[in-house]
This record gives C-alpha cells, structure tokens and sequence, in this order.
C-alpha cells in the first residue's frame, strides 16, 4: 500500500480561505478517489500562509480490474438505437447479452495504474478548486487564488507528472522564505516533507501554528507576570498568517489606557492583528500597556527592532484613536442627529434618521410593556443611532452602540439611557447575552421590530439561505430577549401597533416568528411540532405559548396523554364525518340517564371543565392537562359502549354535542389536530 | 533600520531607481497632470491594457484633498508621493523582486517581520481592481502589491503586477522618524540640509485651506462639466495618423476624477450623488480603455 503526497505551493493565500481551502481539498480528494473505486486508509489536508498540502495513504499501486454493466435498448428496437449503444459501450454486437428482450453490455475496464488516476484527478482539482475569488497571472489563464508557483505531487516515492499552467511536478518543496535553509528541497515521502519544512521553519498544521501562538502569548506574558487576552477568531486568522509563529511582547505609553478599553482592543485587533494583554489572569482585569505581535520570524536580535517597530506603528493607530475620542466628545450625541439624515437605511425605507423617529416612537409603545420608563426609553431610542455619525464609529463600525455608550455617559445622560444605548444591537449571535434592564430592552425591541417590520412591509423576508438584512438573527433576538425576561404581551398586537404607526404592512411576519420560535425550541431539544399546535390557537404571547409547549410536550408522553390524544382524534374523525352528512347538532348536551357511559362522560366533563378552565386562567398549563386526563377514563367508557351513530335521531344528536365538548375542551389548551405522530 | 546611515527620502527614490532600472525598467517623471494615486498615470492605466510587454518605475505625486490636516498631523498629508512599478506581464518571481528591493533600501529581511496581507484593490473611478496584498513591515503597511485582472473595466491580458510604495510611510521607517514633517529629505550631513517640512509644510497648509475651504464649488461644477464633455469630443477627433487623440481624452479624464475630489474635499457631493459621479468618471475612463486598444500602440 502506498502514499500519495501532494503539495501547491503558492504566494501568500488569505488567512480567511485556508481552512476552507484545506476542507474542499480532502472533500475533492474523496469523492475523486470514491468515483475512481480507488481505496485508501487515510486522506489529510493542510493549509498554510503559502501553501495547500494533500497526503493520501494506504493506496493500491493499481486501481481494481472492474466490469461496469450498462441496460441498453429492447433486442428488438430500431437499428439506429441499438448501434448508437454499441458506439458508446464501445462493443460489438454479438457482445451484448439479452436478458428478458432487454440488451446489457457488460463491459471490463482494466485497472488503471494508480499514479495516472491521481495526475488526472489532482489536475482536476486544480483547475476547478472553488477558492472564494481567484485570479490569472502574467500570461496564463489558470486561475489560482493567488499565483502558483511549485506543484510537489510524489505517488510511492515517484513524481506523478501532474501539468498545470506550464508548471511540471517535482520532487521539491521549499521553506520559510527567510528562515532555515533556502532554496528548493527533495523529499521522498509525507515523513521526509513534514521533517524538511520542520527544519525549514515551516509549521505545516494549522492547528499546531495555533497551539504554538497560545504557548508563546502565555510564555511571553508569563515572563511579565502579565496575561494575556484571549481572542479565538484573532488566533484563526493569525494562524493563516505565519509559517513560524514567533510571540513577541511590545510595550505602549499607559497614557493611552485612559481610551476605552474596547477601542484599544479594536484597534489592536481590527488594524494590527496584536493580542491584548491584560494585569490579572481574571477576564474583567484592566489592560496591561502592552501587546502582543506574532511574527513569522525568529530575528537574531530577539525580535527587538520588530517589537519596537510594531510599537510606533501602535501607537500611531492610537494616536489616531485619540484624537477621534476627544473629538467626538466634543459633540452632544443629540447635535449629530441631522448627519444621520444624509445617511440612507434603505432606499424604501428612508434614512436611518427616518429610522430612528420610528424607533423612538416603538421604544415609547413598548416602555409600558416592559415596565419602562416612557421618557427614558424614548430618549435612549432617539440617541441610540447617533454614534453612526461619530469619528470612531466610522473608522471602527464594530464599537457602534458601545462609543454610544461612552459618550452619553460623558454627557452625563442618566445611566439607563447609557447603558440601553449601549446595549441596543443585543444579542448580536446565539451566545451573546440580552440586556435585562427595562429601558434597554424597550429600546433593543424597538430597533429589532422596526428592521423586521420595515423589511416584511417591502417585500425583503429572508428566502432560503438568503438573509442578507439578518432578518432572522433579529427575529430571534427579540424571541429570546421575551422569553428569557418572561415578558407579557401579545407579539401580534404590538408589530400592528408598530406597523400601524408608520403605515406599513409587514405580511407574514408574525408567521416568521412562530417559525423562529420553532427552529429555536427545536435547537433546545424541544417537540417543533407542538408550537404549531399551540399558534393554531392564536396566542402570540410567547411566554404562554412556550409554556403550553412545554406542558404539552410533558403530558403527551404521559399514557394518559397519549390516550387523550388518541380520543381528540377518534372524536375529531367522527365530528368531521357526520358534519360532511349535514350541519352538527349546534348547543350543549344534556344529561341522560342510559347508557350509564354516556351519563358518565357528562358528568366527567361537569366535573373536570371548572377545573380546567380555573387552571388555564392561572396559566398553570400542567394542572390543565391533569385535570384534562380526568375525561380520560370516561371517553375510553364512552367509545367501547356507546355507538354514537344512532339510529333515534335526539340520541345521535346528544351524542354528538358531547363529542364536541370534549373536542373544545381540549381545544383550549392546544390544537390537538396539529400534533404530529 | 539598518546598520548603516538611513537613506534621506530622495536617496530612498534614487535606490529605488537604481534596482527597479536595472531590473528593465523605464524610469518616468511624475506625470503632471493632478491625480489621485499613482495607478492613475497613463503609464499604468494605459499600458496595462493590451498584449505588448511593459516594465516601467516612477514617483508619482498624489494628491487626496480630503485627507488635508493643514500640515498639524504628524501622519497624514493631502500631498504625498507613491513609488510606483509595473511589470507586464509579472514574472514568475516578482514577489523576490520586491523583497530585494525592500533590502535595496535597507530593510533586512531577517530582521524584520514582512508580511502579505490580503489586500483586494480596486479603483471604482478607473474600473480598475486586482488581488493581492497589502505588504507589513514590522506591523506598518509599507507597499500595495497588486496583480491586475481588470482596468477600464475591461479583462487584461497578459496580468500586469503593481507595486506601490508609499514613500513617506517607507521612509518614516527606515529613519524611524515619527513626524513626517521631520523626514531628512535630503542627507542631514550636507551643506543645505533640509527636511520634508522644510519642502512641503507650506504646501500643506495653503492646499488644504484651498481644497476644504476656498475652491470655488460652482467653478469645480462648471470645469467638471466641460471635461466631461471634453472626453467623448476628443475621443472623435482625428489625428494626423488617422487615430482617436486617445491621450488628450485620458487627460481629462484625470482632470475630471481630480475636480470630483475636490468637490467632494468641500463637502458639496451629497451621499445620493457620489456613485453617480463615480460611474460617469469611470465610463469616461471605459471609452479611453477600449479606443486606446484599438490603437496600434495599444497593440490592435
């Protein structure tokens, strides 16, 4: 059994790409492999800042003989048919077998030798590898994501004569560009390549360049008595930055910690790709004046012109920082209103100035809802936008919100229009946490709703994988930010109320909602289909309805529950029956003595109805069904010795009036019928 | 920085001369009609089209007015200069090529952290975009490195690759000066040295005045008009030899992407409007793409 190796070596590749390229390389390898029948034990991926690297082990030197049957035409069909079949198998006539007056070619193939599947498959992968964008170079019309330069491909030892772009295959790889020794170098095999790039100064795996990144930061820090910051997306894309990642620790003026610690960390980040570092091991420890920088190279001074060169550029970036800060602390939040005018939100939905009139008018409906102070919530909405327009916001839009924040703090706002300001886009992703205060969650619900309702009034609801205004993300914001305050209120009457107010119309919003509320109960591990029996009864108070969801999902895996269902539905089929035959018998049953099943079931629906119906106006949805679970007993009774199709029409009738009791009884805690299963 | 006394910032350009001549360069002057960035030379934007081989280095002066401090920001100038190499097609090496230049000027590899950012550049005013990178030095961005695929919204065959040096950045860090006004333009050493201050600082000042505050909008309006209308007008007219004056028309396309930036320095182009300023800007430098490689020199 034998290895394939295979390398692409090219000028620098995004950092963004390499996991993805390295992902679609094993995928293309696989299924190219799979199509070919060719076996193997292993196949493993690598990407780096310059290269994409393929190890295919446990290959047969020779693909497998295989004989491939293919169902031709009827024996007796016109000539053409059956000689275009011959044309395309390739054989003769007499060669075909006849089986049933159908004619089946049976075809051998020969194994191919092993090493020509791979050249035509890896040619293959090279000319349509799905890079995000591509590019030529000089005078080819191969498209690489950046250009090629040296294709490395060894079956068993020898060079697979793989073809792109005028490039030949070798035995050679190369190292670091500047480190290690220099110049192309042969390898036999995956151990003697991963052993040269490791002498080289080539770190191949993407996971061990990071595992080496977090040693050296805590190493480097360690040594200060410093932290440092953890940051795992900053990691993955410094890992896509460096062949041989070195941590160097750099200084800066501790005057510039008197920044918000955000924008030190964002400009860290955003413009220098530095990992923070912080006094204590404690997440909420102030910042250290220094940074961390990972080089790709292990200078013989130490790294001490790269730290000190990485510290007058940072400090130039926070110089800049600064002077946006005391900037726009010079400007009331309120006097940058107008600029938001000038700003469009959407070409039909006006300016975010339009956008945010609506969202203070919303953050005024909602205050109530939410036990809100009216004025502050109003405020907070109308300020909520204005830092759009501040200098630090336009040169860093990931602090919107926060340098809101800041800066009504600084104007000595109250602290709950500061912090709603603050912490209106919550929550940004599933993990990310809602705001709990009154005041900020008017605001929160107000921006959400209007994107929602402004978008579903003019035709933008998301479609398929298309989402490009994060229609769903807001949708499950507000789900979340209801749920988990356990606020009260009818979603349906407040987006017409919002709605209503600027005149819009958002259809099927309310439809999205309950299809969010399902994905979401369904990503918890919850029965989806119960919310659909719940909505089935009109309740968009979604407090209530997951707490009917979650009585149900209770009960229904109760035998009790399961009977009851099974009645709900026995006597759902016998209504829908007898309605078809003529109108149902309209009023309520009346109580007769024989049968005794049929006494008994009116009096189980005397005795249990109060009792659901007290339990349902506390909300306690559990002792509902309990008490539902009383008819039980009864109904079972009542379909064993009762037939409810009687021939004497006043008995029919009584019957039938009881059926449809129990029907509506059940109906006040959920649609039955909607219940999957 | 090395070892040795940095370069002054015209020592630096005359280094960069000397590597990028010997490497089949043909040495221009800045071209001298007001642009934007260095790509915009017809050296670029032209001879980037078509079939025929080009290999040429120059300084060009770019001129932002937006980005005018009044000469108080140690960092940002509206005036500054850009070193600017095409190679076309790019060779198979380009990207040792510019790292040996970088050593030209004393940048030491080894010693230094260099690093290709992704760096997608486009120019929407000349439809002109590529990939790349942006090149670090010890964290700073010190060139552009450009391979295009499109320029005046046409494909380019064969690829050029674009180097852009920014030359006060590249030069603040070899004489690891902070201030830009403080740059050594020329050997401190000398009889009558000077710096970058000393040079420009003036300029600063009364440009940016000009630029965000004086420039007379409803002239700008009214000259943005005219080379708009220029362009088509020369592209029609007919030279001795029977072509297009395809060079006139890309002059005033430059004239007109700098009367835009100027409008757009006051303050005078609304949200609403820029794209539609852009897109007619670039129309004009579409029509100059497509009659210059109907020329001959634009190899027809």
């Amino acid at each position: 059994m034998s290895e394939f190796l295979l390398e692409f070596l090219s000028e620098e590749i995004p950092a963004r790409m390499q996991t993805g390229a390295a992902r679609d390389l094993e995928r293309l390898t696989r299924e190219g492999l799979a199509a070919e029948s060719l076996t193997f034990s292993e196949v493993r991926a690598f990407a780096g800042p310059r290269r994409l690297t393929l190890v295919v082990e446990g290959l047969p030197a020779r693909q497998a003989d295989r004989t491939e049957e293919r169902r031709g035409p009827r024996a007796g069909a016109p000539t053409q048919a059956i000689e275009g079949f011959l044309r395309s198998t390739g054989l003769g006539r007499d060669e075909l077998e006849e089986r049933d007056g159908v004619l089946f070619a049976v075809i051998s193939r020969p194994g191919r030798p092993t090493s020509e599947i791979l050249k035509d498959l890896a040619e293959g992968i090279a000319a349509r590898f799905p890079w995000p964008k591509s590019m030529v170079t000089g005078s080819g019309t191969f498209r690489w994501v950046r250009p090629l330069r040296r294709v490395l491909a060894l079956f068993d030892g020898e060079v697979v004569p793989i073809e792109i772009d005028g490039l030949s295959a070798e035995f050679f790889t190369e190292g670091h560009r500047v480190m290690g020794a220099r110049g192309p170098v042969r390898v036999r095999d995956f151990a003697t390549y991963a052993e040269a790039l490791v002498e080289r100064c080539v770190v191949l795996s993407a996971d061990e360049r990071r595992r080496r990144i977090v040693e050296g930061a805590r190493k480097v820090t360690a040594a200060a008595g410093l932290h440092w910051v953890e940051d795992f997306g900053l990691l993955e894309e410094v890992g896509g930055m460096v062949e041989w990642p070195v941590a160097i620790l750099g200084d800066m003026d501790a005057a510039f910690l008197r920044l918000p610690p955000e924008v030190v960390r964002t400009t860290m980040r955003v413009h220098q790709r530095y990992f923070a570092v912080r006094k204590g091991p404690e997440a909420d420890s102030p910042l250290s004046p220094h940074f961390i920088c990972i080089a790709n190279v292990e200078a013989p001074d130490g790294g001490r012109l790269i730290a000190a060169g990485n510290a007058r550029v940072l400090s130039a970036r926070l110089n800049d920082a600064r002077f946006f800060w005391e900037e726009d602390l010079k400007v009331p939040l309120a006097d940058r209103l107008p600029r938001l005018a000038g700003v469009t939100f959407h070409a039909r939905l006006g300016s975010m100035l339009d956008r945010v009139n609506r969202i203070e008018g919303a953050a005024h409906a909602i205050a109530p809802l939410v036990g809100a102070d009216r004025h502050a919530a109003g405020q907070a909405a109308r300020l909520a936008k204005a830092d759009l327009a501040s200098g630090m916001v336009g040169e860093f839009p990931e602090l919107q919100g926060i340098m809101g924040g800041y800066y009504a703090e600084h104007e000595g706002l109250p602290a709950e229009v500061a912090a709603a300001i603050r912490e209106h886009y919550r929550p940004q992703g599933p993990s990310d946490a809602i705001p709990i205060e009154p005041v900020s969650i008017a605001v929160a619900l107000a921006d959400k709703l209007d994107t929602l309702v402004g978008f579903f009034s003019i035709g933008e609801a998301p479609t398929g994988s298309r989402d490009p205004f994060a229609l769903r993300r807001a949708a499950l914001g507000v789900i979340r930010i209801i749920l988990e305050n356990g606020l009260r209120f009818s979603l349906g009457d407040l987006v017409e109320d919002l709605a209503g107010r600027c005149g819009l119309q958002p259809n099927g919003l309310i439809a999205f909602f309950a299809e969010r509320l399902k994905v979401a109960l369904r990503e918890a591990g919850r029965r989806h289909d119960l919310v659909d029996a719940v909505f089935a009864l009109g309740d968009d108070d979604l407090v209530r309805v997951v707490a009917r969801v979650e009585a149900l999902s209770g009960f229904l895996a109760s035998e009790d529950g399961a009977n009851l269902l099974a009645a709900f539905r026995r006597a759902g089929n016998i209504l829908a029956a007898e309605a078809k035959k003529g109108e149902l018998p309209s009023g309520a049953p009346s109580r007769v003595a024989e049968p005794a099943e049929e006494a008994a079931l009116y009096d189980a629906l005397e005795d249990v109805t109060p009792a659901i119906e007290e339990s349902l106006a506390a909300e306690d949805f559990s002792a509902a069904m309990i008490a539902m679970s009383g008819l039980r007993g009864a109904v079972d009774a009542f379909f064993d010795g009762v037939l409810v199709n009687s021939e004497i029409p006043a008995e029919r009738a009584n019957r039938l009036r009881l059926l449809a009791r129990v029907r509506d009884a059940m109906l006040h805690v959920a649609d039955f019928s909607k219940v999957a299963g | 920085m090395p070892a040795s006394r940095p370069l002054s910032f015209q020592d630096l350009i005359l280094e960069l001369h000397a590597y990028w001549s010997a490497r089949g360069c043909v040495i221009l002057q800045p071209y001298d009609v007001e642009v934007g960035a260095g790509t915009l030379h017809p050296a670029t934007v032209l001879r980037a089209l078509g079939p025929k081989p080009w290999r040429c280095a120059y300084v060009q002066t770019s001129r932002r007015p937006s980005d005018g401090r009044y000469g108080e920001n140690p960092n940002r100038l509206r005036q500054f200069h850009q070193y600017q190499v095409i190679l076309k097609p790019n060779p198979p090496d380009m990207q040792e090529l510019y790292l040996g230049s970088l050593e030209a000027v004393g940048i030491d590899p080894s010693m230094h952290d260099i690093r290709f950012v992704e760096d997608d550049w486009e120019n929407p005013t000349v439809g002109a975009w590529g990939l790349g990178w942006e090149v670090w030095c010890d964290g700073m961005e010190i060139s552009q490195y450009t391979y295009f695929q499109q320029v005046g919204g046409l494909d380019v065959k064969p690829v050029s690759g674009e180097l852009t040096y920014g030359l006060e950045r590249l030069a603040l860090y070899v004489q690891g000066v902070d201030n830009v006004f403080d740059l050594a333009f020329n050997d401190p050493q000398g009889p009558d040295f000077m710096t970058y201050g000393d040079v420009f600082l003036e300029n600063e000042r009364e440009f940016s005045a000009f630029e965000q505050e004086t420039a007379d909008v409803s002239m700008l309006q009214r000259q943005f008009a005219d080379m708009e209308a220029a362009v088509p007008a020369l592209l029609a007219a007919r030279g001795r030899q029977g072509q297009p004056l395809v060079l006139p028309a890309y002059d005033h396309v430059l004239k007109a992407s700098h009367l835009f930036n100027l409008l757009d320095a006051r303050g005078s182009i609304a949200v609403a409007e820029r794209a539609s300023y852009i897109g007619r800007i670039r129309e004009l430098c579409r029509r100059c793409a497509e009659a210059w490689l109907a020329l001959e020199e634009g190899g027809a």
